[in-house]
């Protein structure tokens, strides 16, 4: 009985440990594999390179950085209003009955598949910008709407879930005092539920920038540098997706090197988010 | 005067927040319903596909989707559960648990894309797998682990302290307390975190590519290379096959992604009612 209960706790352990075996052992094989593009090519030139054309030996992952940056950003410009205002307004000002609908509707938006939203963003989105603003459609903007569309819902419901967390008396104190509902919304509720919105923000945008498929699919796919929302480019994850089936020796070897530097980027927000928490409480 | 009126105005733009957030959810299941339903027959579901795939069904691929899905349950849920017990009954060391916790949260946020790449390197290269069932499986478990070991975790504790001390006190052991009143009361929430890892690991595309490979044979063995729906879907529509093909897909996986939402749902509700 005694033994067959300490093998259990043995298992346990031995269970909890798994993440950080999981964590370790891809760090391990990513820079392993990663290894020979910055040995042969250097860092520097990998990082700041502003070509890449595998074919040529020319690795320079920059344009990508911008692209991403500038997906990520924009969606981020365009979900955090849509989504601080929809947790605003699901627990400050709407009727019972429209937020209890609302909540598992955005739930479900949470669930859909993300290549459902890059098909989606393929058929129905691209030929309307092509019509709108001429060229072919696939850009920094198409990607930058299905990012929103995608990440809105995990935005929303951990704001509203910080939003909620704001003890009433402060909300009685303030409407106490004469202010209206709007500015005990806005000067009373938000910032004390800043850090959690934060922390949703951070979530959000781990997301967006890690998103792959959903964003490949509209982007256009091109190398270079954006110059405006309407250019094409092409994000880190969409890089080393596109590329993956066929690369071989160092061409291989730097897609992998690109998931280390998406890996710190991640890693980087991590601990951001972690510290921001750790002020909230 | 002026406050009154700025206030109804800030108001009235949260409300188009809200319905605005509610419109993109209404126009990409309406638009994919609209133009997938059609397409959907007994025939697409259980025929092989011919043609690539612009002809036929995806009989292959939900066969895949089912053999991808529960293998990662199988060997994801007992380590996030177990892992989740030992947090909660064992681990007393603050510290070890913080490094363990952290390693839990990054593994949460890595994006699928390297857990692709790992799979990839270790499994399939490594390890000798292949492109197979049983890698993709095993990626997609190390993917869907953290969900299942933190809402394992929340529900754990969100067990009432006075189930453990009225056990404890009626002269149970912390080992029986654990098994017989703390675990089945919080069965409900830790099926509730299995059930919403099944949806991710439905929806996964770049990890699963990279891993179980998008051979269109129906697999029939650990070692066979598998393409699930996402993956088909995907393939479907950028190698412009068959919209048609890709709407109908794109409505199954929607349809499944709801079918679990109101299950997931169904079983918080219990819980809620319960601890209530």
């Amino acid at each position: 009985m005694k033994r067959r209960r300490e093998k259990i706790v043995f298992f346990l352990a031995l269970a909890a440990t798994i993440s950080v075996a999981a964590v370790s052992l891809l760090c391990i094989f990513i820079i392993i594999e990663g290894w020979p593009l910055l040995k042969n090519v250097g860092f520097t030139p990998f990082l700041f390179g502003t070509t890449w054309e595998p074919s040529q030996g020319k690795f320079g992952i920059l344009p990508m950085v911008a692209g991403t940056l500038a997906v990520t950003f924009g969606a981020l410009l365009l979900a955090v209003p849509l989504a601080v205002g929809t947790a605003l307004l699901l627990s400050e000002f709407a009727p019972k009955r429209f937020a209890s609908f609302m909540r598992p509707a955005l739930q479900l938006l949470a669930g859909i598949p993300s290549v459902v939203y890059g098909f989606f963003g393929l058929v129905f989105l691209i030929p309307r910008l092509a019509a709108l603003f001429g060229g072919s459609g696939f850009s920094v903007l198409a990607g930058s709407i299905i990012l929103t569309i995608m990440i809105l819902p995990t935005i929303a419901s951990i704001s509203e879930d910080a939003i909620r967390a704001v003890p009433k008396s402060y909300r009685e104190g303030s409407l106490a005092l004469g202010a209206t509902s709007w500015e005990t919304a806005r000067r009373v509720v938000l910032p004390a539920a800043r850090s959690g919105i934060i922390t949703a923000i951070l979530l959000g945008l781990g997301r967006a920038l890690g998103e792959t498929m959903a964003v490949l699919m509209v982007t256009g796919n091109v190398a270079t540098f954006p110059q405006s929302p309407h250019s094409p480019v092409r994000t880190l994850t969409g890089n080393i997706a596109l590329e993956m089936g066929y690369a071989t020796g160092l061409h291989r070897s730097a897609l992998f090197a690109t998931g280390i530097v998406l890996f710190v980027l991640i890693i980087i927000l991590t601990l951001f988010a972690n510290w921001t928490r750790g002020r909230a409480s | 005067m002026r406050r009154i009126y700025k206030d109804k105005l800030s108001v009235g733009l949260l409300w188009l927040c809200g319905l605005l957030s509610l419109a993109f959810l209404l126009l990409v299941v309406g638009y994919i319903f609209v133009r997938g339903v059609g397409a959907i027959s007994w025939e697409f579901l259980t025929a092989p596909p011919r043609l690539m795939g612009k002809e036929g069904g995806i009989w292959p691929s939900i066969v895949s989707t089912v053999y991808l899905v529960t293998l990662s349950l199988l060997f994801a849920s007992p380590v996030g559960v177990g892992a989740a017990i030992y947090f909660f009954e064992y681990a007393k060391n603050k510290r070890v648990i913080r490094y363990l916790r952290f390693a839990t949260e990054i593994l949460a946020a890595v994006p699928s894309i390297l857990f692709g790449l790992f799979g990839f390197s270790f499994f399939v290269n490594f390890l000798g797998l292949g492109w197979s069932v049983l890698s993709g499986s095993l990626t997609l478990a190390l993917m869907i682990l953290p969900t299942i070991q933190r809402t394992a975790e929340e529900a754990l504790a969100s067990v009432p302290k006075s189930y453990i001390e009225g056990s404890l006190a009626l002269g149970a052991t912390r080992w029986q307390t654990m098994v017989q009143v703390v675990l089945p009361a919080a069965t409900s929430g830790i099926i509730t975190g299995i059930i919403l890892a099944v949806g991710r690991s439905i929806g996964e595309t770049a990890a699963v590519l990279l891993t179980a490979g998008s051979s269109l044979a129906t697999p029939n063995s650990l070692f066979s290379p598998a393409r699930s729906l996402s993956v088909h879907l995907f393939i479907l529509a950028t190698e412009g096959i068959s919209n048609q093909r890709a709407y109908a897909t794109s409505l199954l996986l929607i349809v499944l992604v709801f079918l679990i939402n109101i299950l997931a749902n169904q079983l918080r509700r219990r819980l809620s009612r319960r601890s209530a």
